[in-house]
């Protein structure tokens, strides 16, 4: 680090307005670059001095310097919870950051129903679910469901969708079944229970189950969402495409059309990987 | 304070014709679906009898004896009239205990038939007598809890209700223990997630679960002994909860009978909304599960929380309702009193919308003015608690004031993690901290706490009582398992002739025979 130690101006460590400005940034309490953050831990001590002292400690260690332990309380015999406020020095440059950007074009339900029709000549099917034991539907039926969410319609909206949402608790194999029944196009998971990485598992076990029972040039698409994703984890998860919190029906729709119908015919032959675009890391500029 | 005054029925200007006339509907509705259930008996409720007569066990794959010996039995001379009189038949015909009799059934050793005449009257007596021994003993734990609770005294309403679940029995006990000296009344163990799709109980005490901890005999027995000490050490009575859900049900219902659990979540109609399960199957299980809760004492927890998570808290606030309704009538046709009633409803109204808060108080006092005598379990905001833990919390205070507003009985304590992380050991002190307050600051407000006759609060009661009585007019035309495939509740759609554990359904013969339900429903010993 070579930010200076101290806050007794912090300002002075950010660099100055100029051609690197707004990429290099620390947290901001409430004047900028004072580095200030938050923290609320628990210790397996009793409360007394020591275990303040050995809060601060940690939260020195952290990076936080000076570290204020603003909030003791005793939990019980043998454990204590601080809250502790203080500086960090550390630094981000924003162009460091690795997301996905949004690699297709945001279209309306209408343009998307004129896509399918026009390129695909018969409605795209998609199929949706909560696998493993998971039961909080909340996920698909805000992609699924005609109510939708923040403001946009459901997939069941679109005319040119045909959506079979089987609900909550579906075990792979019967995904699977029930994918290739209706002839699925995409088929889209949501998870959102996470204990012990349980949404992890669980769509591992569902890729590795699609790739198992269908040729590479006609397994669906597999779509996965719930709020604990990591966005970047497609490759490690077998899926083509993951989206996280906050993700709208119409996101999916677009994603789907630009994924399954586009622009040029897709080949009959040669793999599906190849035909679709690409979900893998991509750095920003 | 006398009643009138505190009435919330009076309170909300509740019309005592349409409450009269919402039970009714409630009653018609169910009517059907008891009858059917009285036709049909499944593979668990056999099982749950074997139980009951004391089959415990496993063989080296860890399939339980009342799974091996009920599949034997279905094999050689059919489901329909029950287990009770080719079992015990059996163990005539040989001379051998229930347990030997699985095992040899298991190892295709004993064939069973269906006793006729002198045989099956023998038959009949005898399976009465063992399982009427495992009756006396359900019996027993509800004396048990009763002279205890005679002992502690009742703690005051709410009871806190804490959830424990790490996966491992012997790390839940300490945690139980812990929670109960925080200030639980109430602790509940999450069960491993997957167990409602399993068809048979696990075996013995189990150190690993997913996201939960097994319901097994032995970690009933374990944690109800766990709590006791801690229930001594702290001169109240702590309760224990578990699921008596998922194809076991009435297993499950019989065990905790058995180790003298205190609570068990039941709800009618959450396997079939949520597990998928074939709603014959759970309306049968549920109904034997029920007849056991009565008898064991044990107070029901159901489960209208769960609607609210899938659907739109405002929109299916009368849903939530009707669910109590055809809970309530369920459970009393089962033998089930009103205090035994933890009807359940929830804090899940979006709080972005305006008047978010009148609205729950509304929904809360509404519950709390159609069954004044059952406990209610109120359960806190999930669906809207986003991540952000410091809203979150705030959130949790309101539903806090809700409860102590509109006098619930058990209160879920929300913890402000919800949706991030199983909750940390700070997280529960720090929602234990923010019940305190709220009750310390504001328990007795209910008394000063008069909604305006035609205002907002009693108007919406008013409405939501008005959609609860369509929609179960709707219901008895359509009938329930009808509603219930056209994704009335939870907009889930569950169709009768479809689901989990259907093929365990079996129709009775008129020679069906069970000894469990027959001590149940004559209120019997012997």
């Amino acid at each position: 680090m070579s930010a200076a130690r101290g806050t007794s101006k912090p300002a002075g460590t950010v660099p100055p307005a100029g051609k690197t400005a707004g990429h290099i940034v620390r947290p901001y309490g409430d004047a900028t670059g004072d580095g200030m953050v938050q923290l609320s831990f628990t210790l397996p001590l009793p409360h007394d001095k020591r275990a303040e002292g050995a809060a601060q400690l940690f939260a020195t260690k952290m990076g936080m310097d000076p570290a204020m332990v603003v909030h003791a309380k005793a939990m019980g015999p043998d454990f204590t919870f601080f809250v502790v406020y203080g500086p960090v020095h550390h630094l981000v440059d924003t162009r460091d950051v690795v997301i996905v950007e949004r690699d297709y074009p945001l279209l309306s339900p209408k343009e998307i129903n004129g896509l399918i029709k026009k390129t695909l000549h018969r409605p795209l099917v998609v199929v949706g679910a909560c696998i493993g034991t998971d039961a909080h539907t909340v996920g698909i039926d805000a992609i699924l469901n005609i109510k939708g969410f923040a403001g946009e319609k459901g997939l069941e909206y679109y005319t040119e969708i045909t959506v079979v949402n089987l609900g909550a608790q579906v075990s792979v194999p019967d995904l699977v079944e029930q994918a290739r029944r209706h002839r699925a196009d995409a088929v889209l998971v949501s998870q959102v229970v996470t204990q012990r990485d349980a949404h992890l598992h669980n769509t591992r076990e569902m890729s590795a189950a699609f790739r198992e029972a269908f040729p590479a040039d006609r397994r669906p698409l597999l779509v996965v969402g719930g709020p604990r994703f990591d966005e970047l984890a497609t490759e490690e998860l077998g899926v083509d495409r993951i989206f996280g919190r906050g993700t709208t029906p119409g996101e999916v729709a677009s994603y789907l059309v630009s994924a399954l119908v586009p622009p040029a015919t897709r080949p009959t032959t040669g793999t599906a990987s190849t035909a679709r675009p690409t979900t893998s890391r991509k750095k920003a500029s | 304070m006398s009643r009138s005054t505190t009435d919330p029925r009076r309170m909300l200007d509740l019309d005592p014709a349409t409450i009269r006339t919402a039970r009714s509907l409630a009653r018609k509705a169910g009517a059907p679906v008891v009858s059917m259930a009285k036709r049909h008996t499944t593979v668990s409720v056999e099982r749950a009898v074997l139980r009951l007569a004391g089959l415990e066990g496993a063989d080296v794959e860890g399939i339980p004896w009342v799974n091996r010996l009920v599949d034997v039995v279905r094999e050689d001379a059919g489901l329909e009239h029950g287990v009770s009189l080719p079992v015990w038949d059996a163990m005539l015909r040989t001379g051998d205990d229930l347990l030997t009799v699985a095992q040899k059934a298991s190892a295709g050793s004993v064939t069973f038939r269906v006793p006729e005449g002198k045989d099956a009257t023998k038959a009949a007596k005898a399976s009465r007598s063992q399982v009427a021994q495992g009756i006396r003993r359900i019996d027993a734990s509800r004396a048990q809890r009763d002279k205890l609770i005679a002992k502690y005294g009742q703690p005051p309403a709410p009871w806190i209700y804490l959830i424990v679940a790490t996966g491992d029995i012997y790390e839940d006990m300490p945690q139980a223990q812990a929670a109960a000296r925080e200030g639980a009344d109430v602790i509940a163990v999450i069960r491993s997630t997957g167990q409602s799709l399993l068809d048979y109980v696990p075996e013995g005490p189990t150190r690993e679960g997913y996201a939960g901890t097994y319901a097994t005999q032995a970690n009933f027995r374990l944690m109800r002994a766990a709590l006791d000490e801690t229930s001594k050490e702290l001169g109240r009575y702590v309760r224990l909860t578990n699921y008596a859900s998922g194809l076991c049900m009435p297993e499950i219902a019989s065990l905790a009978g058995l180790e003298r659990l205190d609570m068990m979540l039941n709800d009618s109609m959450y396997g079939i909304l949520f597990r998928d399960i074939n709603p014959v199957r759970t309306f049968v299980d549920q109904r034997f599960s029920r007849q056991i809760h009565a008898r064991a004492g044990i107070i029901i927890n159901t489960g209208e929380d769960n609607y609210l998570t899938t659907a739109d808290a405002v929109d299916a606030a009368h849903t939530v309702t009707v669910s109590q309704l055809l809970n309530e009538y369920f459970a009393k046709e089962a033998g089930l009193a009103d205090w035994q009633l933890g009807l359940g409803h929830a804090f899940e109204i979006n709080p972005d919308i305006p008047d978010s808060f009148r609205m729950e108080l509304a929904h809360a006092m509404l519950a709390r003015a159609l069954f004044p005598d059952a406990p209610l379990k109120w359960m806190p905001p999930t669906k809207h608690m986003t991540g952000d833990v410091f809203r979150g919390y705030l959130l949790d205070g309101f539903f806090n004031l809700a409860g102590a507003l509109t006098g619930q009985g058990i209160l879920l304590v929300g913890m402000m993690t919800e949706a991030v992380v199983t909750p940390w050991l700070s997280d529960r002190d720090l929602a234990l901290q923010n019940v305190r307050y709220v009750f310390n600051a504001a328990g007795n407000l209910r008394e000063d706490f008069r909604p305006a006759p035609d205002g907002f609060i009693a108007t919406r009661a008013r409405q939501v009582l008005g959609e609860a009585v369509d929609l179960l007019d709707r219901i008895v035309d359509d009938t329930l398992l009808n509603a219930i495939a056209d994704g009335t509740f939870g907009l889930m759609k569950r169709p009768a002739d479809a689901g989990r554990g259907l093929d365990g359904v079996v129709r009775k013969s008129s020679g069906y025979l069970n000894p469990a339900t027959d001590l149940l429903e004559e209120g019997a010993t012997r």
